[in-house]
This record gives C-alpha cells, sequence and structure tokens, in this order.
C-alpha cells in the first residue's frame, strides 16, 4: 500500500522541474543567541514538485550541510500547522513577510532569501518571541466579558450580515507579519500597540455582548502607544496572509475614539 | 491554609477549556505549552462542532446524537460518557457562542447548522471552514482574561518531559524542559492534566501539526499511566497532496454536497472536466445510497482503497481521488467553505470551485490514548465534579482531549472531536478541584528533595543527550518510522507486516542510541529536545503496533482482511497496555455497554 508517496501524475510542464539533479538555494540569515551578531548561511536542497520553504527548512534537518560543504548546526525556526492557520511560520522571505508554509518554492526566485521577523527579538536564527502582541492583546481588553461558563442557553440572535462582518475579523493568527510590514510599529524600541492589536480592539468592538464594554477598549486604544501612532502607510492591509480588513478596523477605530474625545470634552 | 494549584499541559481546545474551568472556580493555574497556545493544533479543525439543537425541526435529539457516535465508533465507546458529552452538546456551542465564536447563522438569526458524516441530521455547527481556529481563539481569550486577573500563568516554550510521583506514586507535578535556556524545570501541582493532544507526527505526512508528536502522552505511559485502545488510528478519507504534510480536506466539503468518483474506466486520463457523467463512477453514493458521500470515516477511506488498489480505478493509478464541488454555486461555497478552498488554491493552485479536487487518505486521530474513568449515575449520566472523571490511574494525573481514548471507540464521527475536547475539559475542570479537596498535603507543602531528584534524574540526560556523537540522525530516523507507520499501521492491517514493524522500530531504537546530537550550543536547541520526543515516539509507535497485531477482528478504523468481520464475542473489550521496558503489556477490560446494545453496523 502506498499512501507515502505522492501517487499524482506529472503534468507535462512538471516533468522538466522532476530532475534528480534539480536544486533549491536558499540563503538564510542565521543569529546563534538573542545577544551575538547575525551571519549569512547558505543551503541547496533537493527539489521536488510542490515543496514549500517548510519543506526545505525540514530537508536542512536531516542533512545539515551547507553550501561550502560544512556540516552546521540545522536551522532553527518555528512552525505548526503547516496549512497557515497557526501563524507560527512567518519569516521575512524575500523581503517580504509571509508564513513559510505557504511559500511555495515555484513561485519565488532563486536563491530564496529567508530572514527572522525584524520588529521582535530575535532568539536564535529564523525563530523570534512575539509575546509583545500577546501583552498588547491584554491591553486593549481583547475578549468577550461572559458571566461564566455555566449553560445560560442560546445566546442572542445575529442576523447573518453582522456574522459575515465579524468573520473576517476574527481571524487573526497573530502571525506578526503586518506588524513586520508597519513602518510605524517596532516591539523593541517604540510604545505603539500596532495594527494587529488594533484590528483585535475592533473585532471585539463589534462583538454583540463585546460591544457592552467598548468604551474601555477605546480608551485602551487611546492611550500613549495607541491609535494615534498609526501613520496610515496601510502595509498591513497588503501583507496579512488572510486578508484582514485592518485598515477598515482601524479607521473605525478612528471615528469612535474621535466621538468618545468629543463627548468627553462637550459632555 | 493555602490553595491548591493546579498544572494543565497543553494549550489546546481541552487544555483550554480545563484551564477555564479551574480559574473560574477561583483557583490558580500553570499552563505548560510548547508553544504559544493560540497555535495549537485545534485551529486546524476545520468542519464544525455537533450538537442536537434540532434547528431545522428534524427530530434530532441528543439521544440520536449519542446513538449515531457509539454505532459510528463500532460500540467501543464508553456509552456514559459519550452520552454525557452529547447531551452538553447543545449548550456546549451556546457557550461558544456567548464567547463571540462567529458561527453562521440562518436567514433568522439563529446557529446554522450543516451535515457530517455518521448521521442523517444537520447537526454541525461551524464558523465559516475554520471552526476550530475560531473556537481556540475564543478560549485563548477567555484564559488570557484570567491571565491578566492573575489566575493563570502561561509557561509557553516548555516540554513536558514526566509526571513528578511521591513515593506513594500520586502525581506531585512535572518535569518540564524550557525550550530556550535548555534548563530542566519542576512545576509543583496539586493535580496535573494532560491535554497534550494525539500522536499523528509517528506517522508521516499525516494531517497533524508538527507538534503532535504525542512525545508527552508517550513520557505519561512510560511513567505508569495506562494507555487504552492504541490499535485504533482514524485515516481521514480526504486530504490533500503535499510533500511536507497532507493538509485536511474538510468532511464539511461533503456536508455541504461535495461528491466523491473516479472515472469508470481503468486508465481514463481525460482531464475530470472532460469526463461526462456516464464514465464517472459515484461509488460511494453508489454502495450507500442513505449516506452516501457521508459515511463515517473508515468505511469511505476503506473504499476509497478498495476502489484504487484493488480495483485499480483511482485517479492516475494511485490512491487518489476526485472530490467535486463545481455544481455548487461558487457564492455558497465562499461562504460556507471559504477557509478550506483558500487552503486547496494556495497549496495546489487550481480553484475547487471549477475544478474537481484531487485528494486522497492520511492519517488524521487518534481514538485510543491515556486510559481515564469515570463516575455515572443510576441513569448513565456522568456526574460532573466526581474526581473520578478523566483520571488516569495515577492519582493526581487527568487527562482530556485527544490524548484521552473513550469517547470514540473504534472511530469517530467528523465534529465530535472540537466537542470531546471542550467535554473532557468541563469534566476534567472540576474533578481536579474536588480531588485536591481530600489531599492531606500541598505540593507547595512538600520538600524539595523529591522535585530537585527529578531534575537531577532529567538533566543527567539531557546532558547525555548533548553528548551523543554517533552517526545517525534523529531526523532521518523520524522519516523512517513515518513511512513504515503509513505503510503498515493504517488502512490496511496485516500480522506479518506488522511484526516486521515492530521489528523495524527495535532496529530504529538501537539506532537511536547511535544519534549524533547535531547542535550543542545549549540555547534553544530544537535538536536536543527533539531526540527525546523522538525516543517517546517511537515507543508510541510500538505500542499501536503490537496492540494491532493483537486485536485479530475487523471494528471501526482497525480492519485485518484475515479477520475481516467484527467480533464481539472475543473482542468487544477495550485494550489496556501498561509500559515495561520490553515491550507493552496488553490486557483488555469488558466496555460499559449498559445503554446501548451493540447492533450490526450498517449505512447502505
Amino acid at each position: 500500500m502506498t499512501i507515502v508517496r505522492e501517487p499524482r501524475r506529472l503534468l507535462a510542464s512538471e516533468k522538466n522541474m522532476a530532475d534528480t539533479d534539480r536544486k533549491v538555494h536558499l540563503k538564510i540569515l542565521r543569529q546563534d543567541t538573542p545577544a551575538s551578531r547575525p551571519y549569512w548561511d547558505e543551503f541547496e536542497v533537493d527539489y521536488s514538485p510542490g515543496m514549500n520553504v517548510i519543506s526545505c527548512l525540514m530537508a536542512i534537518q536531516r542533512n545539515p550541510v551547507n553550501r561550502k560543504g560544512e556540516r552546521v548546526r540545522p536551522v532553527v525556526w518555528e512552525c505548526n500547522c503547516l496549512e497557515e492557520v497557526c501563524g507560527a511560520c512567518s519569516m521575512v522571505i524575500n523581503g517580504t513577510p509571509r508564513q513559510a508554509c505557504s511559500c511555495l518554492v515555484d513561485k519565488v526566485t532563486q536563491p530564496i532569501e529567508l530572514r527572522p521577523l525584524s520588529k521582535f527579538p530575535v532568539l536564535r536564527d529564523l525563530m523570534v518571541d512575539r509575546q509583545a502582541m500577546f501583552d498588547a492583546f491584554k491591553k486593549v481588553k481583547a475578549w468577550v466579558e461572559i458571566d461564566g461558563t455555566h449553560d445560560l442557553g442560546p445566546g442572542p440572535q445575529m442576523p447573518q450580515h453582522e456574522q459575515e462582518k465579524l468573520y473576517p475579523l476574527t481571524r487573526c493568527m497573530v502571525c506578526g507579519c503586518c506588524m513586520e510590514a508597519c513602518p510605524q510599529y517596532d516591539s523593541l524600541r517604540k510604545p505603539f500597540i500596532g495594527p494587529a492589536t488594533l484590528n483585535q480592539a475592533q473585532r471585539f468592538n463589534v462583538d454583540r455582548t463585546g460591544k457592552m464594554t467598548k468604551e474601555e477598549r477605546l480608551r485602551a486604544v487611546m492611550e500613549k502607544g495607541g491609535i494615534q501612532d498609526c501613520g496610515n502607510a496601510q502595509n498591513c492591509v497588503r501583507v496579512c496572509p488572510k486578508e484582514i480588513p485592518i485598515t477598515d478596523s482601524i479607521a473605525e477605530l478612528g471615528r469612535e475614539t474621535t466621538k468618545l474625545l468629543l463627548k468627553d470634552i462637550f459632555g | 491554609m493555602a490553595k491548591p494549584n493546579f498544572i494543565v499541559v497543553g494549550g489546546g481546545l481541552a487544555g483550554l477549556m480545563t484551564t477555564i474551568k479551574i480559574a473560574e472556580a477561583g483557583y490558580s493555574v500553570d499552563l505548560i505549552s510548547l508553544m504559544p497556545v493560540r497555535r495549537s493544533h485545534s485551529v486546524c479543525a476545520q468542519g464544525g462542532i455537533n450538537g442536537a439543537v434540532n434547528i431545522r425541526g428534524e427530530n434530532d435529539s441528543p439521544d440520536i446524537h449519542f446513538f449515531d457516535t457509539v454505532k459510528g465508533g463500532d460500540f467501543l465507546a464508553d456509552q456514559p460518557l459519550a452520552k454525557g458529552m452529547c447531551y452538553a452538546a447543545p449548550g456546549i456551542i451556546y457557550l461558544l457562542d456567548r464567547m463571540g465564536v462567529a458561527f453562521n447563522r440562518t436567514p433568522e438569526g439563529n446557529l446554522d447548522f450543516r451535515r457530517f458524516g455518521g448521521t442523517l441530521y444537520h447537526r454541525t455547527a461551524f464558523a465559516g471552514a475554520t471552526t476550530g481556529q475560531q473556537m481556540l481563539y475564543a478560549l485563548d481569550e477567555q484564559v488570557r482574561r484570567f491571565e491578566a486577573a492573575g489566575l493563570v500563568r502561561k509557561f509557553e516554550h516548555h516540554d513536558f518531559l514526566a509526571p513528578v510521583l511521591d513515593e506513594r506514586r500520586t502525581c506531585r507535578g512535572i518535569v518540564a524542559l524550557d525550550l530556550w535556556e535548555m534548563k530542566v524545570v519542576t512545576f509543583r501541582g496539586d493535580a496535573v492534566v494532560m491535554a497534550t493532544g494525539g500522536p499523528g507526527g509517528i506517522y508521516r505526512q499525516s494531517t497533524n501539526s508538527v507538534l503532535n508528536t504525542g512525545s508527552a502522552a508517550a513520557a505519561a505511559y512510560m511513567a505508569g499511566a495506562r494507555y487504552a485502545n492504541p490499535e485504533f488510528i482514524q485515516v481521514h478519507p480526504t486530504a490533500i497532496p503535499g510533500e511536507d504534510k497532507l493538509r485536511l480536506m474538510s468532511e464539511s466539503a461533503r456536508g455541504e454536497g461535495g461528491r466523491v468518483w473516479v472515472p469508470r474506466n481503468k486508465g481514463d486520463n481525460r482531464p475530470p472536466r472532460e469526463i461526462p457523467e456516464e464514465d464517472r463512477w459515484y461509488f460511494l453514493e453508489e454502495k450507500y445510497p442513505r449516506f452516501k458521500n457521508l459515511v463515517p470515516r473508515d468505511i469511505a477511506s476503506r473504499e476509497i482503497y478498495d476502489v484504487c488498489v484493488n480495483k485499480g480505478l483511482g485517479v492516475g493509478g494511485g490512491l487518489m481521488v476526485y472530490l467535486d464541488l463545481t455544481h455548487i454555486p461558487a457564492e455558497t461555497l465562499d461562504r460556507k467553505l471559504g477557509g478550506i478552498l483558500e487552503i486547496y488554491e494556495k497549496f495546489r493552485g487550481d480553484d475547487p470551485r471549477k475544478e474537481p479536487m484531487r485528494i486522497f487518505p492520511a492519517v488524521h486521530y487518534s481514538m485510543g490514548g491515556l486510559w481515564v474513568g469515570y463516575d455515572a449515575d443510576d441513569q448513565g449520566m456522568p456526574i460532573v465534579g466526581s474526581p473520578a472523571n478523566q483520571a488516569t490511574n495515577i492519582r493526581g494525573l487527568y487527562a482530556a482531549g485527544e490524548v484521552d481514548h473513550q469517547y470514540h471507540g473504534a472511530n469517530r464521527l467528523g465534529a465530535n472531536s472540537l466537542l470531546s475536547c471542550i467535554y473532557g475539559g468541563m469534566l476534567a475542570g472540576p474533578a481536579v478541584i474536588s480531588y485536591s479537596t481530600d489531599l492531606d498535603e500541598l505540593a507547595s507543602e512538600l520538600p524539595s528533595t523529591l522535585f530537585e531528584q527529578e531534575e537531577r534524574r532529567w538533566t543527567e540526560r539531557f546532558e547525555q543527550i548533548g553528548r551523543m556523537d554517533g552517526t545517525e540522525n534523529a531526523y532521518e530516523i523520524h522519516y523512517e518510522l513515518g513511512r513504515w507507520m503509513v505503510e503498515n499501521v493504517t488502512i490496511v492491517r496485516d500480522n506479518a507486516k506488522l511484526r516486521e514493524t515492530e521489528n523495524k522500530i527495535l532496529e530504529l531504537r538501537e539506532r537511536w542510541h547511535r544519534l549524533n546530537v547535531l547542535d550543542t550550543q545549549m540555547w534553544a536547541n530544537q535538536a536536543v529536545a527533539f531526540a527525546n520526543q523522538l525516543w517517546n515516539m517511537l515507543e508510541l509507535a510500538r505500542l499501536i503496533t503490537v496492540a494491532a497485531e493483537a486485536r485479530n477482528e475487523s471494528r471501526g478504523a482497525h480492519y485485518k482482511p484475515e479477520f475481516p468481520e467484527r467480533d464481539d464475542e472475543n473482542w468487544l473489550k477495550t485494550t489496556i497496555a501498561e509500559y515495561s521496558p520490553d515491550g507493552p503489556k496488553l490486557s483488555y477490560e469488558p466496555v460499559d455497554t449498559s445503554l446501548i446494545r451493540p447492533v450490526a453496523r450498517k449505512y447502505d
């Protein structure tokens, strides 16, 4: 029985590419510890049709020899689901922040250049610490204040169009791509809570129950490092792998915070 | 007096629900996870969660859901627990809705439900095709609320190594490896809940996430926890081909009307859209006129195997069939299945709205896992708050989620896993709280010697691994293990091949001792952590293989052509495995069938 191998017939266009001697060339910015200097390392791995950047990194684990033929330590990176829903494998690939799992080798130019996200502390090689994002979610109280987990029967009804508006905002996987692309965000040097956090605040402000504590969230995004630090570059929405309308979220938050400000002044 | 403190290992749905239940009662939790919990494998669940809400007036009820679940599991599930789960299901869906899960709606604004495998009712609530992601986020956000309130402490780059057991073999905490500092650390806890997920990583290219190695469950088993029904591994009929993994194509695609077919004639290599209706064989619809494409997963996978391997009709001659959505309006597909169509498009490059998808079976779920008990009333309903619920045989050690064994029997129905994870957590939380009230001494009051001893033992183990300078590569051994397991311990099982596989695993264990550690730097060293996990995976692989060899019948996901029938007389019983260094010791326990008597399992 063979479910190991991909039994799919190769398409004519793929046959040429399936040459056993075809290689994928990777150039990886590595760093041994948070304090040490980064350096470049290059690798070549065997090509196979449909492969993604993750399969290249896995091939390096099985044979950690670089292009110069030196035995090196396997490259360190984070990944989990491999289907672009967990948000773990973000890195900067050929200059663009994105998920390594959904980056197919056939669709990018070589050498494929991999760098760690630059707006977060580098732990090792391509692995960074994105705790700042989770901490910011706490600041804006990104949750629904439910009364408890006991059975209270059905929740309120919701029109389809409201669900359809809410759903896209809920898909943020905290991958950090929008933060990387944002010229204003830098968890290492600046207080700005960033586009992902603003979207998360808006996500709960449009939620049926979440909107009951909307004002608390609005006040949180009006603090130092809040919405006023957004420079409206709109890079966030362009790189979001989940195509979340982040800039719409930010615009709506902007209107709501202005209203609140006016209310504070004029009562 | 000090208050008890609890440890939850794993931050998927089961672990987070357990954490919420404990924190809500005012107790503190240390939440241990390999990665930020929002990245746990529960995010991959796509299609939905079952609950007999009867939104369409089909006269669905929790009792019918219960019957479908037990029949789907070929009568091997613990019936009181399955019953409790099905009765709790509507309330669980309402709770998630209140937490903000963006479930799809009917025109009236009610929750919408769709069909799934193994049932004839619309019973599956869904949020697009990313239901697991939505649910995990809702729980993650509630846990963050408790974290902000100081009740939950997260340790999100820690690998569970073993439970800490005192001289009476009561669990008093855990040993873990800090994956950044590479230091062995201990945590004290008055009860420990394992919510560490399934072992899909033992198989090459499963639908599971990379962290699903089963290593933590194996570690608990090696420390004396009993492991039940290991041989029942679900192969999902529909996955998308891929080099690094086989990505799931949700059953909801069939729930929304997707049709499975192959060309009628061997070697018909025309593009699928050029094959006319009369040359297509909708084999599931033909063979199962009542359930059609929505037969349970074990049956669908076996039929696909039969059509492709035995009859040679697979697409392109391989183990591959078409899953066709092209007859459904694109707008409906986008609204109800958007998330999974996007995955297919991104990873395959074709548009499933226009081209039939090429799919094949992949290892997906483990019905078996750590053995846990329960306490039920005279109606057969679990008693919430009993310390026996979700308890392993080690005092103070609990398990919930895919890592436990009892809800799904020999085969799990689609959209029941999200449910069992949440329900397991809802039982485990109250169980550990009531268990802790009977303790004469809290873990925080124990002398430190017990913990220091464990810390030393494991530190030595990792120093030893750190010095390994042989010729073998752990990732390569893992690759070989995965291939052998897929070849021999999946849809069709044969005793001679199972024996060969066990021998292969023993050979891989030998080779493990000749590992080269690859990386000697003592900071964020993934190779060292993986070497240890690999040993645990080899133990678990051996257990699955040995238990599969022992069970000479066919039931649910376990199928042997040599013994093609279910054999209730000899095998209506739960496999129980206990660890020994010479290999697993198997014994069997009767299954409680007091609520539903086993009948023939038919879907035609």
